[in-house]
């Protein structure tokens, strides 16, 4: 199944990566590749067939509502690229 | 054309645990930006997130309040989106198997009958952070603060059964009542601790098939939910008898201007990319959970005022009023219980105790200067006839000012009523001596003017004569004579 | 200094430090000499922390001497850089994080320190972890020690390879579609994947969470049972992880295969599986059974859509776990001209295309009008094969495979053509579907002289089982296999 390069456009503003012209073309015939590969799973008759989103049947895990202490403020901000104020600074979040 | 609104409501609650719903920072509102943060809610590489068990407590309380079915297996998924607020670019929500579905709570209707409005489903999820846009001069930039972030939510989804802004805005106040009573969530509505959004559309009355609706975000006050609602039902109508259409859009109410206004719509269509959060195992409540909650519940308030209205002989009205929190109730109650009669308690507690709690400033009602056992102390000086009921208040007023009991400010002040008919002939005689032409004129039919006597006799006594026995002396005297 | 400390065991180590033969700085300095020695043209380093390391050794010196040593204490490893360290660089072989430094430990990190460990620093890996071959490190390519024109395997190609080249006793990598065992099977090295759930996955940077687990790359089976009893347990900060005892795996090991049932699944042993390869394996194999194991050929028949199972869930997974790479709170951040396009020049720039390329699958597999299509259907299929390995686990104790269908391919090879590469994992991939543990260990060169991995698979939290059966074969074995030797800048 072929995945055009508007598609691929389509998805790369989903997934927020920026591609150039020159690289559209090329990586929708990689993606057309792999999802003709993957393609082969409609050969399955899953009538039936409960998904599995977890490999093991546990269920219920839980924490107490118990405060637990953070690194601080200083050590959670010391990596941000910006920082204002005890703030992340990013460029102007214009609410749409 | 007569048209009809169509509402569904989505009520998003923050719930009051002392910490977050995936990790262990405090959830206090109002602290340092991001000193309440940590790998987890930061969304830092390798953090996990393990679900807060007081949340599901609060969501089955929750549940058992709105008559909701709380489903065996339930499930966290991701809603995936960008946004500088959203730490790990996804949501951690429910989605297609939500906690709690299928409930109801009863509000009344414009006409003030009892309605039903369903609810669909009430999921738990993650809040976002906080931007905050610096109002510097030219400032181009937006700060992000994560405190908020990974506070736990609930979020109430309402069937379209809502018909008026009236109903709409009750709907709300009594979901709030709920939450508060149950205690899983402050009602703040300016900290944002519930915030609504509106689904509108219209139709024709009389027709069954929906309109194309308009969901508005952010409607953070009951004020502006009506106002919000009554202008949206206007311009769609408008829109919609002008042979325009009703886009399906997200729109923002602009209450500075009293309109709501489209968001520019985006390139592309919303496209969350749910599935289920393979870091969070799937919830499993058993019947036993729910019986220990139900066991724990509070009594809702509904049962309590209806309660109030045939335990304690209150109009409608008063039940109403003592029941719009908790911790009132209570206190009434408590005032009730100890002094014997609940109309007076009731009075009392409506009157004096609310004056002193809607000042700004006021403390909690639980660390009220005036606790319970003392006002029903102060209730008993009144019936005593130790106390006018005037002079108890003052005396009531002085108690919250101080936090002292009743009987040492009333001895401090000698507010004890005069009731010894010899102490009070001599005001008497002078007030009549004063007011000639009065005495006169009551005595040529003018009754009413007892009023204007009893005052004078007061007022000369400082409110501490007893009223009964300053009226029997005047009547004696000047109809007697 | 002692004659060939550096092909010591983990556990021959402990007792030569518990003896006061050597001192853990004194093992530490020998690494980072050999470090300093053969890294350069191996690169399975991306941080070597030798101030820190030597820190550790002097403490753990300390404790031994007070001899309170744990079976760890004073032991140099080396860490895949995808586990997070407090206070070390952690990059996960990616532009994005070249520069970031953890404001915490991850909980194996903890382990291993609480048991007092030396961290000689941290490997190279592919980037994400998305990668078989360690091609697609933003911090270059690691080469196999045994012909440095060969990839080592990936995506823990930098855990494997500084194992086999000796630069560390043992190694702690990860494991989502055979990161571990795969590169571990190209290198010559043992490498286990535990059973989801066994070990922690808190503070390591998350790939698919289905499927993704840390688990040790040692020099044989035994240090990798002693490895595995350190970090494994329930995790109050894993969900996942779950609450089932931990034994002592070393000291309960089972060296005779007598009584064992190996299964030997037929559709492991199919067209383009290497001849040698199959020879060594199914040699191997009629070792056991010469040496007293019971061996039958099983069926696994969903086996054939394992690899079509996995592009499509874990790059699902991965899209959601790789969105928290925004440039705003830390990591790369590569200004645009408004917010939105810093977001995507961002994540252009601070991804490689692999990772680019699996984002972008994943996106599309979970996207509107096409989750039920290829995400659920993917889930589904899941299922089928977890069946057939429950079917298996019936019959059998053991399943015994080739771990890889080639050995070391060269580098570049299959670098333009991510299909193939993908098709390398082939044999490795269905035990992570099924939450299986796995382990390869050694079982012969090529003619070439090229390692070949023998992988044994069990049910789960059947580790015990599964380090008895490779424990065995080590035995029958008889003499280990010879180390590499990495031309030496020294």
């Amino acid at each position: 199944m072929a995945i055009t390069p508007e598609e691929v456009r389509r998805v790369a503003n989903l997934a927020r990566i920026a591609f150039t012209d020159q690289e559209l073309e090329p990586f929708a015939a990689q993606l057309s590749a792999i999802l003709d590969y993957v393609r082969q799973l409609d050969d399955l008759d899953l009538g039936g067939v409960e998904p599995t989103a977890h490999v093991h049947d546990a269920v219920n895990a839980f924490r107490e509502d118990e405060v637990r202490p953070s690194p601080g403020q200083d050590a959670m901000l010391a990596n941000a690229p910006d920082r204002e104020d005890g703030c992340f600074r990013v460029q102007k979040v214009i609410e749409t | 054309m007569a048209w009809e609104m169509v509402v569904g409501l989505e009520v998003h609650a923050q719930l009051r645990t002392r910490t977050k719903i995936f990790c262990g920072c405090p959830t206090a509102f109002g602290a340092e930006p991001n000193s309440q943060v940590c790998p987890v809610c930061m969304g830092l590489p390798g953090a996990l997130p393990v679900l807060n068990r007081k949340v599901v407590d609060y969501a089955l309380k929750v549940a058992l309040a709105t008559n909701c079915r709380v489903a065996p297996v339930s499930r966290f998924a991701r809603k995936n989106y960008f946004y500088p607020d959203l730490p790990k670019g996804y949501q951690i929500s429910q989605y297609e198997l939500p906690i709690l579905e299928h409930g109801w709570i009863e509000v009344a209707d414009d006409a003030g009958s009892p309605k039903r409005i369903g609810i669909t489903r009430i999921h738990l999820e993650e809040d976002a952070g906080k931007l905050l846009h610096p109002e510097v001069p030219g400032a181009d930039y937006s700060l992000v603060d994560l405190n908020r972030a990974c506070v736990p939510l609930v979020e109430i989804v309402s069937e379209p059964d809502i018909r008026s802004p009236g109903e709409a805005s009750r709907y709300v106040k009594k979901l709030r009542e709920i939450l508060v009573y149950l205690g899983v969530c402050d009602g703040n509505m300016n900290e944002g601790s519930l915030r609504v959004d509106a689904n509108i559309s219209v139709r024709p009355a009389g027709t069954e098939a929906f309109g194309t609706r308009a969901e508005i975000k952010n409607l953070n006050s009951f004020k502006f939910l009506e106002q919000a609602l009554r202008y949206e039902y206007e311009r769609q109508v408008d829109l919609l008898e002008t042979g325009g259409e009703v886009v399906q859009e997200t729109r923002l109410f602009d209450s500075h201007r009293g309109v709501t206004v489209g968001m520019r719509s985006k390139e592309e269509a919303h496209d969350y990319r749910y599935f289920p959060d393979p870091d969070l195992l799937p919830v499993v409540i058993e019947p036993g959970w729910i019986d220990a909650v139900r066991d724990s519940l509070p009594e809702l308030p509904d049962a309590k005022r209806a309660r109030f209205r045939e335990a304690y002989g209150l109009s409608a009205q008063d039940a109403d009023l003592l029941c719009s929190s908790r911790d009132l109730a209570d206190y009434f109650e408590r005032v009730a219980e100890r002094h014997g009669d609940p109309k007076a308690a009731a009075n009392w507690v409506m009157g004096p105790v609310l004056r002193q709690l809607n000042r700004d400033e006021a403390p909690p009602l639980a660390d009220a200067p005036v606790p319970p056992g003392r006002l029903a102390d102060l209730l008993a000086l009144v019936r005593d006839g130790t106390l006018s009921n005037n002079a108890a208040k003052e005396v009531f007023d002085e108690m919250w000012a101080t936090g002292r009991p009743p009987a040492d400010l009333v001895a401090e002040k000698g507010l004890e009523q005069i009731t010894d008919t010899s102490a009070l002939e001599a005001q008497v005689d002078a007030v009549l001596a004063a007011s000639p032409d009065e005495v006169a004129a009551y005595r040529a039919g003018k009754k009413k003017l007892m009023g204007f006597f009893v005052g004078q006799v007061m007022r000369a006594t400082r409110g501490k004569a007893n009223p009964q026995a300053v009226n029997q002396l005047l009547r004696s005297k000047l109809e007697g004579g | 200094m002692i004659p060939d400390l550096l092909d010591r065991t983990a556990r021959q180590l402990r007792e030569l430090l518990d003896r006061g033969e050597v001192t853990s700085e004194e093992l530490v300095r020998a690494y980072l000499d050999r470090i300093a020695a053969v890294d350069p043209g191996v690169n399975a380093f991306i941080t070597v922390a030798g101030d820190l390391a030597l820190e550790m050794a002097r403490t753990a010196d300390a404790r031994i001497r007070r001899g309170e040593a744990a079976p760890l204490t004073g032991i140099p490893l080396g860490l895949k850089d995808l586990l997070v360290t407090r206070g070390l660089r952690t990059t996960c072989g990616s532009r994005m994080l070249a520069e970031f430094v953890p404001p915490y430990d991850g909980t194996v990190v903890a382990r291993l320190r609480d048991a007092g460990a030396v961290l000689l620093g941290k490997l190279n890996m592919d980037e994400f972890a998305m990668g078989s071959s360690n091609e697609t490190s933003a911090f270059g390519p690691v080469r196999n020690p045994w012909d440095p024109d060969r990839v080592p395997g990936g995506s823990s190609g930098g855990s494997a390879a500084a194992v086999a080249a000796r630069e560390v006793v043992a190694a702690l990598g990860s494991d989502t579609g055979g990161s571990i065992r795969q590169p571990a099977a190209l290198c010559g090295v043992v490498g286990l994947k535990p059973t989801y759930g066994r070990v922690s996955r808190y503070g390591l940077v998350a790939f698919a969470s289905s499927l993704d687990q840390i688990g040790p790359l040692t020099r044989d089976v035994a240090d990798a049972a002693l490895l595995l009893t350190a970090i494994s347990g329930k995790d109050p900060l894993d969900a996942t992880s779950l609450d089932r005892p931990v034994p002592d795996y070393a000291a309960r090991l089972r060296a005779d295969p007598r009584g064992l049932r190996v299964g030997v699944p037929r559709e492991y042993f199919v067209d383009g599986l290497d001849p040698e390869v199959e020879a060594a394996v199914r040699g191997a194999i009629g070792l056991l059974e010469d040496n007293g194991a019971e061996v039958v050929e099983v069926s696994l028949p969903h086996t054939e859509y394992a690899v079509a199972t996995y592009y499509l869930i874990a790059p699902a997974e991965a899209s959601s776990n790789l969105a928290r790479y925004d440039g705003v709170k830390y990591g790369l951040r590569v200004a645009g001209r408004d917010l939105a396009d810093t977001y995507r020049k961002t994540r252009a720039q601070g991804f490689g295309a692999e990772v680019k390329r699996r984002i972008m699958l994943g996106t599309y597999a979970l996207s509107a009008g096409y989750y039920d299509a290829y995400y659920l259907r993917a889930q589904r299929v899941r299922t089928l094969i977890a069946r057939d390995f429950r079917a298996a686990f019936e019959r059998v104790d053991v399943l015994a495979c080739p771990a890889t269908p080639t050995p070391a391919f060269r580098l570049g090879e299959k670098a333009g053509d991510p299909l193939q590469m993908y098709l390398n994992d082939i044999f490795t991939i269905p035990a992570n579907l099924a939450g299986l543990p796995a382990v390869s260990v050694p079982c012969g060169l090529t003619s070439g002289g090229l390692p070949i991995g023998l992988q044994f698979m069990a049910a789960p939290f059947g580790e015990q089982t599964l380090l008895d059966a490779a424990h065995a074969y080590e035995r029958v074995r008889g003499e280990p296999v010879a180390y590499p030797d990495p031309a030496s800048t020294a």
